[in-house]
């Protein structure tokens, strides 16, 4: 039950994003599906019982999802390559004049589709390279890492959050209690008739928790000169968009130069603006998480990966972006794929998750809890039910 | 250390002041408990103190209030956040994060405390409130009493010099409210803490209290006195007051224990004078069973919340439920209506199986008022709720509104649900009910946050649709209440009934829930003041 041991949330954070951004920089479906497999395999061997722990498999989904769309719509509005091996022809829709360029239907290719695939296997892994983060990270935790000019948007975020489990648990209640008044309806009707109810209910809730937070003392700011406070705005808005700028040179595929120093220029112009904001805040912090040698090797990894895969298209752009015209069959490229194992140091380095103890040790309603385990929905709702 | 100047308050559109011209001052490490009838202005008085009002809630305040010095005009909630720390009545609207340790953090990391004390404070108020063992929990987890633990825990660590608690108890089993005010207690004695206190259920609190403020409300100034002094005048007193009262004892017993010390002069004088029961009074129950439940089980997820559970309810019957939180009551009165599922054994009502029955016939034979009597109204005005109510039972148009008439007199019938008070619109959800006519009626802690007048009302209520023949059932923890209105107790505990049997029997022998008058009068068997008066009466 101790928390210690706990992994520190920016860490997960920094190895997730580093998969993310690995993932972004390359089109060969054999690495994208060994990225898969790391995050996947560190996922699964150190995640906790919490209830965000089970939002995983929803991001598979979603990700598949996305793979999904991206090949209906090639193979229904077609691709920009040439068609070389068409599989089948759709009927073409005929559009007006003005609509050049557009096609609907027509002749489907191998190699736009297998274009698309490669494409929205990119963007499904990334994604779910995002979500590995959350399953593994409290958001709560991370959000006690923020820093102190950032905390109470912050707050703001995890209370609108916990909104919404708030509002699905009203709905389940009034909707029982139409059955005391002797209504059967079920359905998008019965749902309507109390929605007037249920966000009366959650507006009030919502006033109770501001007026808790104000007693016990959230927004108290420390007097700070004028010129500190705009000097902190434009500071951290500048950097940010520094920041915006420096990530679309860094991720464009262009080998421009400008990307990694104005992404660094930005980072330090925000981290100065927080820094100066910080000094509004009177908060402290209780126990907070220390980042030790394996907060270093986690996110170590997870950015070297990035850094590593970003060297590698520099170097051997065919490797990782496997040629669509003719189609051929991907080979997966050796280094590159030790690179990527790198991601796996979690799997060792971070610590083992304290599992919750069973109640009362009985072995058979152990079994029946872990069954019951994949269905996160259920779980967080449970959390939350006021 | 509190000092209230010609307070008075006025919200923007009501047409009397909630609070008018207030002089009160609390001196440094009292108890002072506050009184009155719902509607009072008691909220308003402590969310005075601690800056709520009139910076959150809006109104006009007029005079000053002052606390350690500073003045709640110019200081907002969060500039006094470390001086006054507030719970409201429902703890876990107060919760900001999601473990205990640091929900007890969260209020010293907004005043910047040292992370060292920080640590320090936190397991010195573990240690203090008894949630040591609890320090990792999740709050969603915790008992009602848990978590009206916490909440108190997580204003402590700032070390506050007041403290202010609106109705601490009502919705705690006795079990669990002793170990609350025993928590406020030593924060009394040990540290010299401040505490001001709402309260509806004087029976728990007056004793610990130094000293009592009444407000009568209508406009009618604040009796301030010593707990024995108001209470000799106030209209809401508890059981051992009115006993003290009927026996003509001066001063005034204020627990059990003063009580006791005087009552062998009383219980000489009722020997021979046998309590009148309420069953030997009205005419043989007729054992005409309204409901059946044989040897139930019901699971909750894994968890088994009624194991082996058997009962019977006759007609014109009153069934008090009771036991701790959690003890699987509410879970009862859900499965009688349908909306769990045994998972063994048999429960019929009105000869139908509850859950496989049709909502529209269901309510015919049994009514449910849930805890959260607002789960039920879903119109915008009075009158909108009892027109809904009469189509969903099929009723005659008006039969609703005939019932609210002779329920709560007197009420508006454009006001929203949301506006009435605790009181009234328990009342109103009751009419709801009562409109398809349903043989057993069933109650779900009907008197959280009812002040005596309203509790009264509602025995009234109870007792009359009993003599008409309905059968009620009330989960409650209020153990002067069952000890008023019920002919019978069921007592459960961890899914089980361990006991079932007459009011008189069953509550006498067991110290949690005895009411007052038992324990002073204790071997004999009187249960309510009532009954006494009326003893007394005779003898004379």
């Amino acid at each position: 039950m101790a928390r210690r041991p706990a992994l520190h949330a920016g860490a997960w954070w920094l190895w997730a994003l580093g998969l993310a951004a690995a993932a972004s920089r390359t089109t060969n479906p054999l690495l994208l599906l060994l990225l898969l497999a790391v995050a996947g395999y560190v996922v699964a061997v150190r995640r906790t019982d919490a209830p965000w722990a089970f939002s995983f498999a929803a991001y598979v989904r979603f990700g598949a999802l996305v793979l999904a769309i991206r090949l209906v719509f090639a193979t229904l509005l077609g691709s920009p390559l040439p068609s070389v091996t068409v599989l089948f022809t759709l009927p073409e829709v005929p559009l007006p004049e003005w609509a050049q360029g557009v096609r609907i239907g027509g002749p489907v290719a191998a190699e736009g589709l297998l274009f698309a695939l490669y494409e929205g296997l990119k963007l499904a892994v990334l994604l779910i390279c995002v979500g590995s983060a959350n399953s593994l990270a409290n958001p709560a935790r991370l959000l006690r890492s923020l820093p102190g000019a950032l905390y109470e948007a912050g707050v703001a975020v995890v209370v609108a959050m916990t909104f919404a489990p708030h509002l699905v648990a009203d709905v389940q209640r009034l909707r029982t209690a139409r059955r005391l008044r002797g209504r059967n309806d079920r359905g998008a009707r019965s749902v309507l008739q109390v929605a007037l109810p249920v966000l009366e209910g959650a507006l009030e809730r919502s006033l109770a928790l501001a007026a808790a937070m104000d007693t016990r003392g959230y927004g108290r700011a420390a007097p700070v000169p004028a010129a500190v406070r705009h000097t902190t705005s434009v500071l951290v808005l500048g950097g940010l968009l520094g920041v915006c700028l420096g990530t679309y040179g860094l991720l464009a595929d262009q080998r421009d130069l400008f990307g990694l120093p104005v992404l660094a220029v930005g980072l330090a112009a925000a981290t100065a603006g927080l820094a100066l904001g910080g000094r509004r805040a009177v908060r402290t912090r209780y126990r907070p998480d220390p980042w030790g040698v394996r907060e270093w090797l986690v996110s170590g990894s997870g950015l070297a990966v990035a850094g590593l895969l970003i060297w590698a298209g520099r170097h051997q752009p065919d490797a990782l972006h496997p040629q669509t015209v003719p189609v051929t069959a991907p080979s997966l490229p050796l280094l590159p794929a030790a690179f990527v194992l790198l991601g796996l140091v979690p799997a060792v380095a971070a610590p083992a998750p304290a599992r919750a103890p069973r109640p009362h040790g009985d072995p058979d309603r152990g079994a029946r809890r872990a069954t019951r385990h994949p269905v996160p929905g259920n779980d967080s709702e449970k959390g939350h039910r006021p | 250390m509190i000092h209230f100047n010609q307070v008075s308050v006025v919200y923007a559109d009501a047409r009397t002041p909630a609070l008018d011209g207030v002089d009160l001052t609390v001196p440094e490490g009292e108890l002072c408990l506050l009184v009155g009838p719902s509607g009072a202005g008691k909220s308003t008085l402590l969310g005075a103190v601690s800056g709520l009002v009139p910076h959150f809630t809006g109104g006009t305040l007029h005079g000053t209030v002052t606390v350690d010095g500073r003045d709640t005009r110019t200081h907002r909630p969060r500039e006094l956040a470390d001086l006054v720390g507030t719970v409201g009545q429902d703890p876990l609207a107060h919760f900001v994060t999601d473990t205990v340790e640091d929900e007890l953090a969260y209020g010293m990391e907004s005043l910047g405390i040292a992370p060292d004390t920080m640590r320090r404070r936190v397991e010195e108020t573990l240690d203090l409130l008894g949630l040591a063992d609890l320090r990792h929990r999740p709050l969603s987890t915790l008992s009602g009493g848990q978590q009206q633990r916490v909440a108190i825990g997580s204003v402590l660590t700032p070390h506050p010099k007041v403290l202010v608690l609106d109705e601490p108890t009502s919705a705690l089993d006795p079990a669990a409210a002793e170990e609350v005010l025993s928590v406020l207690q030593r924060l009394v004695h040990d540290l010299g803490t401040t505490v001001l206190l709402a309260e509806h259920r004087l029976e728990r609190v007056v004793q610990y209290a130094d000293t009592v403020v009444l407000l009568p409300g209508r406009g009618r100034p604040p009796v301030i006195g010593s707990p024995a002094e108001v209470m000799a005048v106030s209209p809401v007193h508890p059981p051992v007051v009115g006993l003290g009262r009927a026996a003509g004892w001066s001063p005034l017993p204020l627990s059990v224990r003063d009580a006791r010390r005087r009552a062998s002069e009383l219980r000489a004088r009722l020997v021979g004078e046998p309590p009148a029961s309420r069953a030997a009074e009205a005419a043989e129950p007729v054992a005409e069973p309204v409901a059946t439940v044989t040897s139930l089980g019901v699971l909750r997820g894994t968890v088994p919340a009624l194991d082996g559970v058997t009962l019977g309810l006759s007609r014109g019957e009153v069934v008090a439920l009771m036991g701790r939180n959690g003890a699987g009551k509410s879970t009862l009165l859900r499965t009688l209506v349908g909306l769990h599922k045994p998972t063994s054994g048999r429960v019929t009502v009105g000869g139908v199986v509850p859950h496989r029955t049709p909502a529209t016939e269901l309510t015919r034979r049994v009514g449910l008022v849930p805890q959260d009597p607002r789960d039920l109204l879903y119109a915008t005005t009075v009158r909108g709720e009892c027109a809904n109510a009469d189509v969903d039972a099929g009723a005659a148009p008006g039969t609703c509104r005939d019932l609210v008439l002779r329920l709560l007199p007197g009420i508006d019938d454009d006001v929203h649900p949301r506006d009435l008070s605790e009181g009234q619109r328990l009342v109103l959800a009751l009419a709801v009910v009562l409109t398809a006519r349903p043989p057993l009626l069933l109650l779900d802690e009907p008197t959280r946050g009812l002040d005596y007048a309203a509790k009264a009302r509602l025995v009234t209520v109870v007792r009359e649709l009993a003599e008409q023949g309905h059968t009620t059932v009330l989960a409650t923890h209020d153990v002067e209440l069952a000890a008023e209105l019920a002919d019978r107790v069921v007592i459960l505990a961890d899914g089980e009934v361990v006991a079932d049997g007459p009011t008189a029997d069953v509550v006498t022998s067991s110290p949690a829930f005895a009411p007052q008058v038992a324990k002073v009068l204790h071997p004999q068997p009187w249960l309510t003041v009532h009954q006494v008066e009326r003893a007394l009466g005779a003898a004379s």
